[in-house]
């Protein structure tokens, strides 16, 4: 038996051999940092006038590529749906993880409001910093999920999580559609151009780029939230 | 002591998560572990994304006060940036999809090795089709065998069924 596993390990040590240098030489002949792609240039030149946005990564995931981000939230949302489904439900009389001590209740109540200010600030300055609506969501997922650690038997409003997941995910389709009925593409930015409101850098800019990283941002917290109080609310008696 | 170039330490380490990953996705036999490895590769494959659009002479793609247009300094392709950051997000979804399977699996056979978790398996396929599950694949079946396993018939299902 010992025998057979050293002779698994000696192979699984060639095998990570072989395949180190393998991605090593494949890696050796890429030339990174001068692009091949020649789209990156290009969007830096004409995003600042086009979407109004400082943050270039922003127009990019916004403007240029607003349906990819739609459907991220898409797969985002059946993930979450599909974890429920196969977590299931727990019975109404299983037994819970008791409570925690004092220090940790306190100081998931007092982390609460400031986690919620941290991430609704990421959110709405994802055009001008770095940050967006992914970023700031995780955080709001957090500050929801902080005092639920600290007090496992607090029940979790689902209904407001769902209410707020689909009211979010229409604005997003909501916003898209206005600039389609505008004579636009599909989630083309409207009122984009920096002379029209605001002026580039600025909180008040980007037309319609942060009202959708808005709408990413509450859509990925209420996600992430009731994703972790799902897991989190699994029958602890195995 | 010499160090090497920044650039050559981080393609490195990109590299290195990957094979990391994928060589604990091969030997792993914890299905926690095998997660894990995942998020690894993950990881490095993200890290070199960011790599391939990134220069030491550029500034973050963010136009701020100092640098009016874009074209006075060179700034990295925000391409790569914003495609990792849908791949992290993906990641995570799949992550909690994935620990949620993981976690049905351990309610069900308490166990999360690989090698039991099949014999396992194993047994009450071959309990649910009405075979031995010693027997070899050349053995003919017994004469009562449904096409419908015996846990669907009669409503009996061995174990996991208690939902």
């Amino acid at each position: 038996m010992v025998e057979r596993k050293s002779i698994r390990d000696f192979a699984a040590l060639l095998f990570a051999l072989g395949l180190a240098f393998l991605l090593l030489v494949l890696g050796g002949q890429f030339v990174f940092g001068s692009a091949p792609m020649l789209i990156g240039q290009e969007i830096l030149k004409s995003a600042p006038a086009e979407t109004g946005a400082a943050n270039i990564v922003t127009s990019v995931v916004l403007g240029y590529r607003g349906i990819d981000t739609l459907v991220e939230i898409a797969i985002l949302f059946s993930a979450a749906t599909a974890a429920g489904l196969v977590l299931g439900k727990r019975r109404e009389n299983a037994r819970r993880d008791p409570d925690g001590g004092f220090i940790l209740k306190a100081s998931a109540d007092l982390l609460f409001p400031f986690l919620l200010m941290v991430g609704f600030y990421i959110i709405l300055h994802g055009h001008v910093t770095p940050g967006g609506g992914f970023q700031g969501g995780v955080i709001l997922a957090a500050a929801f999920f902080i005092p639920l650690l600290a007090r496992p038997s607090r029940k979790v409003n689902h209904a407001g999580i769902i209410v707020i997941e689909g009211l979010s995910g229409a604005a997003f389709i909501i916003i898209g559609l206005v600039s389609l009925f505008q004579g636009k593409e599909f989630l083309q930015p409207l009122l984009a151009n920096s002379l029209e409101i605001g002026t580039l850098g600025n909180l008040i800019s980007a037309g319609t780029l942060p009202l959708l990283y808005l709408a990413v941002g509450l859509k990925v917290g209420a996600e992430l939230a009731g994703l972790l109080a799902h897991i989190a609310d699994v029958e602890a008696d195995l | 002591m010499m160090l090497p170039d920044p650039g050559t330490t981080l393609y490195a380490g990109a590299f290195g998560l990957i094979v990391i990953g994928i060589v604990g996705l091969v030997i792993s036999k914890n299905l926690y572990r095998i997660l894990l490895a995942l998020v690894i590769a993950e990881a490095g494959a993200n890290m070199l994304l960011v790599l391939a659009g990134f220069r030491f002479d550029a500034i973050a793609p963010i136009i701020t006060g100092a640098f009016a247009t874009a074209q006075s300094v060179p700034m990295v392709d925000p391409v790569p940036q914003a495609m990792v950051l849908t791949a992290i997000v993906i990641g995570v979804g799949i992550q909690a999809l994935a620990l949620s399977l993981i976690m049905q699996v351990y309610r069900t056979y308490g166990t999360l090795d690989m090698r039991e978790i099949s014999r396992k398996l194993d047994r009450d396929m071959a309990g649910s089709a009405g075979v031995s599950p010693s027997s070899s694949e050349e053995e003919p079946a017994p004469q009562s065998l449904s096409p419908l396993p015996d846990a669907l018939l009669n409503k009996t299902g061995k174990e996991g069924a208690d939902a």
